[in-house]
């Protein structure tokens, strides 16, 4: 489904901020994995998702999606394949636009745009439906501006966006760092129904090693830019936190590692 | 002297609301992509001395209205490449492009700062010598240019176009090409405003090299104007539109005021820019009010979400 071969990503090259975000990552992906990733700050987490996303060129490396080279595939052209809500509740949706026209631009995600409507009128009813199905009550707000919405709310919206058109990838990059823990809760209960219903390969980037352990089916763990652990199955069923831990220091190299370095 | 400030009022009206259409060309780029187009400033020269050129050429004064459009569509097509292929910033690019404009547009009026046009001679559209007619035209441009913009943001590339300027991270993520839309919304702004610069033309009988200096300054005031005082009201896109040409004829309505009441016309342009300063100045003032406000909330919050 993916792979991700060797891929090197520096930021600032050449200065004195030079920052090496990816050394050579290699991660592959099978169809309908759910992969939960952790790794302390400045691991290289988000750059990897933004790597698959096309936000930065690769520097190295290759990345295939599908069978397909999508290496130098220009950002807005990968975003046919691709869902993604963002750790900031505020980049997912376009806050002057409301929830339904929203959703008919994500509908709109894998097709081309022309001079029809915005948003049809038998959308409406369906994107209605849909967004009755979050049980927030917010299908009575359709025409209501996003930007008036609060941030769970929002991330709600944004993970209906990024799975209105099922994708190939859903990409999640903390997405519940940012709200409460009801509301967080919540939203993570959304995702893994919605991952399961379109059993969606998935990558969720957390500093939760519970909700990591929990979900999914496959868990890596991150480490200066590179994979330095990759649990699966009854393996990763087995796991818990001080598991978790004593793998972090064994895999990068004794170093002294506490929950504060993982979940910081 | 208050007499004669009544008998201008239509005229003025006139002069806003062709200021006003310009002014919809600035809200599609200033308030829809969120970019400060400077290209206006030239566009607006170029529409009327194309508009100018062609007609006294004998071309038909409705293809000549287009080939107006099309002018300002290529100038801020310019600009658009500045910004998106040279990666240049918005309104560097668009200063840019008024500058190379000023060249261009003396190579359109031949050499001159000033071409005269005669409603004598000439079929036009609008003119000052009858004002009724000039209202009516003004305001039957006023009313199909609202409906077919209307329409278009009702579109699908509408739609990206106004997504790509609240959000280029969700529009990109939405699969938009961020540099289309923008470069969508710049090319048919400066259409818009060579359109209403080929209005002034035959309104004032001649264009000049120097009809459009200011002329973002002019739209901004008509924006901000319509804004303030029909923001809360207003909700609707077209009626938005709507009260941005209003904003325009208050606009001319005040400045005749001022000048009525005895400001040397010299110094004109000082007050418009402090207007549009202040103006803009509000929201933000009213803005790190509130936010102070905010940020105690917040910190409040901050231990929960931490915990
Ligand atoms: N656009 C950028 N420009 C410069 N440096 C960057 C950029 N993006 C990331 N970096 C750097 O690359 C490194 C990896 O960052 P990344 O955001 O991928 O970490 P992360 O694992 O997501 O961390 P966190 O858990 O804090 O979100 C960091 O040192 C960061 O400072
Ligand atoms: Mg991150």
């Amino acid at each position: 489904m993916l792979e991700i071969k060797d891929v090197y990503k520096v930021f600032n090259a050449g200065t004195v901020n030079e920052k090496i975000a990816l050394s050579g990552l290699n991660l592959t992906l099978a169809d309908g994995d759910f992969v939960t990733v952790i790794g302390g700050n400045g691991a290289g987490k988000s750059t990897m998702l933004n790597m698959i996303s096309g936000v930065y060129p690769c520097d190295e490396g290759q990345i295939v999606l599908d069978g397909k080279d999508i290496t130098s595939m220009k950002e807005h052209r990968r975003a046919k394949y691709l869902g993604r809500v963002f750790q900031d509740p505020m980049m997912g949706t376009a806050a002057t636009m409301s929830i339904e026209e929203n959703l008919a631009m994500a509908y709109r995600r894998t097709r081309h745009r022309g001079l029809a409507w915005g948003v049809s009128r038998p959308e409406k009813s369906t994107y209605k439906e849909l967004v009755a199905s979050l049980g927030l009550g917010l299908e009575n707000r359709m025409t209501t501006k996003v930007g008036l919405l609060s941030g769970g709310q929002r991330q709600a919206i944004t993970l209906l966006m990024a799975t209105i058109q099922k994708p190939k990838m859903l990409l999640l990059d903390e997405h519940t760092a940012a709200l409460d823990p009801k509301t967080a809760a919540k939203v993570l209960e959304i995702t893994d129904e919605i991952v399961k219903n379109d059993s969606l390969t998935t990558m969720m980037i957390t500093h939760n090693m519970k909700d990591a352990l929990r979900l999914g089916n496959r868990l890596v763990m991150m480490h200066e830019g590179r994979i330095i652990f990759d649990v699966s199955g009854e393996e990763k069923a087995k796991l818990d936190v001080p598991d978790l831990l004593k793998m972090f220091e064994k895999a990068s190299g004794g170093e002294f590692a506490n929950d504060r370095m993982l979940l910081a | 002297m208050f007499e004669a400030f009544i008998d201008s009022q239509p005229g003025s009206i006139a002069l806003g609301i062709i200021w006003g259409i310009m002014a919809i060309g600035v809200y599609i780029t200033y308030k829809v992509l969120d970019i400060a187009d400077l290209t206006v400033d030239g566009s607006f020269s170029t529409g009327g001395a194309v508009l100018v050129v062609c007609v006294t050429s004998g071309m038909n004064i409705w293809l000549a209205m287009l080939l107006a459009f099309i002018s300002g569509c290529l100038a801020g097509l310019v600009t658009a490449i500045f910004h998106t292929k040279f990666g240049i910033p918005a309104i560097l690019a668009g200063i840019l492009t008024q500058l190379a404009l000023y060249s261009i547009n003396l190579r359109i009026l031949g050499g001159m700062a000033n071409l005269p046009i005669s409603f004598r001679k000439y079929n036009l559209l609008l003119t000052l010598s009858d004002i009724p007619k000039s209202l009516i035209m003004g305001g039957i441009f006023t009313v199909a240019l609202i409906a077919i913009l209307y329409w278009f943001f009702g579109t699908e590339i509408g739609h990206s176009l106004r997504a790509t300027g609240c959000n280029q991270t969700m529009s990109r993520a939405n699969g938009v090409n961020t540099n289309v839309a923008k470069t969508i919304g710049i090319v048919l702004s400066n259409g818009i405003v060579a359109l209403s610069g080929a209005l002034l033309a035959q309104y004032n009988g001649y264009a000049d090299i120097n009809m459009g200096r200011g002329a973002i300054v002019i739209g901004l005031a008509a924006v901000i104007i319509g804004e303030v005082v029909f923001g809360k009201i207003f909700r609707n896109f077209a009626l938005k539109l709507l009260s941005v040409v209003i904003g325009g004829v208050a606009y001319y309505f005040f400045i005749n005021l001022v000048l009525t009441l005895g400001l040397p016309a010299n110094d004109l342009k000082l007050l418009q820019a402090v207007i549009v300063a202040v103006f803009l100045g509000i929201p933000y003032w009213k803005n790190s009010i509130t936010k102070g406000k905010h940020k105690i909330k917040k910190e409040n919050k901050g231990g929960v979400i931490n915990a």
